[in-house]
C-alpha cells in the first residue's frame, strides 16, 4: 500500500482545488462525482461485459464496434471518460495492453491501474520484450500465435476481449464472468475454466 | 470529423524522425522507439485535439490519430518475426512511405 499523504501535500491540494473552484474550471461535486465513478469501477465490470460479449452476438458485435456504448449498456457511466477500444483476441493473436509514455488504463470499466502496471520494468519491457514478460506471468503462447503489443499512448484506452475458454460450454454469463480476471483484460493472462 | 484522413487503413506510413524535446520543452505522445521507422495504417481513430498544444494549454485544434502497427522484430532487432506492436500515432507525425511493404 502507499503511504499516507503527507499533510502539506493535502494543504497544497486544498490550494490547488480552492484555485480550480475559483476560476471555474472544476466544482467540487465534478470531482466527487468523477471519484466515486472511479472507486466503484472494478475488473468485475470489464468481466461482466466480456461474459456477455461471449453468450450475445449482437453485444459482442457493440463491443468491438463502440466500447464506449457497450458499457453503457452495462450501466457503467462514461461521462467524461476517454473513448474505450476493444482489442479482440483469436487463435492466431495475443493482445497485451502497455503504456509506455505513463499509465493509460481503461478505469472506466477497469478500475484503478494495479502498481505494476504503472512501474517502469512493466513499460520498458512489455513492448520489447513481450514473450519473456508473458512468459515469467506463466503464460507461454505457441510460436504459431502474433503476439500483439498495443502501446496506449494517446486519446483511446484499450481493453483485451479473451477468447472463451474450453470446457464453457452451456455456462451462463455470471458464471463465466468469474473466470475473467483484470490480468486477462489486461493480456498479461488468459482465463482457464477451474 | 472535420477534416478527412489523410492515410487510409493499409497505407504504408513512415513516423517522422524528430526529436523536438531536444528543441525544448514539449509535451510528445510518439514514443521513442517509433521514431523513423516504418509501419501499416490499421485505422484512422478519430479526430482530437493535439496533446502537444493542450500541455502548454495552447488552443488545440484537432488532429486525426492512427492506430499504426509495426513489426516487433526490426523495432528492436530481436523477438519473434510476426510479433507487432501497435501505437496510437497523431497524423502530423506521419508521412508517406513510397516504398511498398510486402504483406
Amino acid at each position: 500500500m502507499a503511504a499516507p499523504p503527507r499533510p502539506d501535500s493535502i494543504a497544497l491540494l486544498d490550494r490547488l482545488m480552492a484555485a480550480l473552484v475559483a476560476r471555474g474550471i472544476v466544482t467540487e461535486a465534478e470531482v466527487a462525482e468523477r471519484q466515486a465513478n472511479t472507486d466503484k469501477a472494478s475488473p468485475e465490470t470489464g468481466a461482466r461485459m466480456v461474459a456477455r460479449a461471449w453468450t450475445d452476438p449482437a453485444y459482442r458485435a457493440l463491443l468491438l464496434s463502440d466500447g464506449r456504448a457497450a458499457a453503457e449498456e452495462m450501466g457503467v457511466s462514461m461521462a467524461g471518460a476517454p473513448p474505450l477500444g476493444v482489442l479482440e483476441n483469436a487463435p492466431g493473436r495475443h493482445h497485451l495492453v502497455v503504456c509506455t509514455l505513463c499509465s493509460c488504463y481503461p478505469r472506466a470499466v477497469l478500475g484503478y491501474p494495479p502498481n505494476w502496471y504503472k512501474s517502469f520494468a512493466y513499460r520498458s519491457r512489455a513492448v520489447r520484450e513481450p514473450r519473456q514478460v508473458l512468459a515469467e506471468w506463466g503464460l507461454n503462447l505457441p510460436d504459431t500465435v502474433e503476439v500483439r503489443v498495443v502501446d496506449s499512448t494517446a486519446d483511446y484506452r484499450w481493453m483485451v476481449l479473451p477468447m472463451r475458454p474450453a470446457g464453457t460450454e452451456g455456462w451462463d454469463a455470471t458464471r463465466l464472468a468469474a473466470l475473467v480476471t483484470r490480468d486477462a483484460l489486461v493480456g498479461v493472462a488468459v482465463p482457464v475454466a477451474a | 470529423m472535420s477534416e478527412m484522413p489523410r492515410f487510409a487503413a493499409g497505407a504504408t506510413v513512415r513516423v517522422k524522425d524528430d526529436w523536438p524535446e531536444r528543441r525544448g520543452p514539449c509535451h510528445i505522445r510518439t514514443p521513442h522507439y517509433i521514431r523513423g521507422r516504418t509501419g501499416t495504417v490499421v485505422r484512422p481513430l478519430g479526430a482530437f485535439a493535439n496533446p502537444e498544444d493542450l500541455a502548454f494549454a495552447k488552443p488545440a485544434p484537432k488532429r486525426t490519430l492512427y492506430h499504426v502497427l509495426f513489426a516487433q522484430e526490426p523495432l528492436w532487432q530481436e523477438g519473434k518475426a510476426g510479433d507487432t506492436v501497435m501505437v496510437e500515432v497523431f497524423e502530423h507525425w506521419l508521412e508517406p512511405h513510397p516504398i511498398k511493404q510486402e504483406a
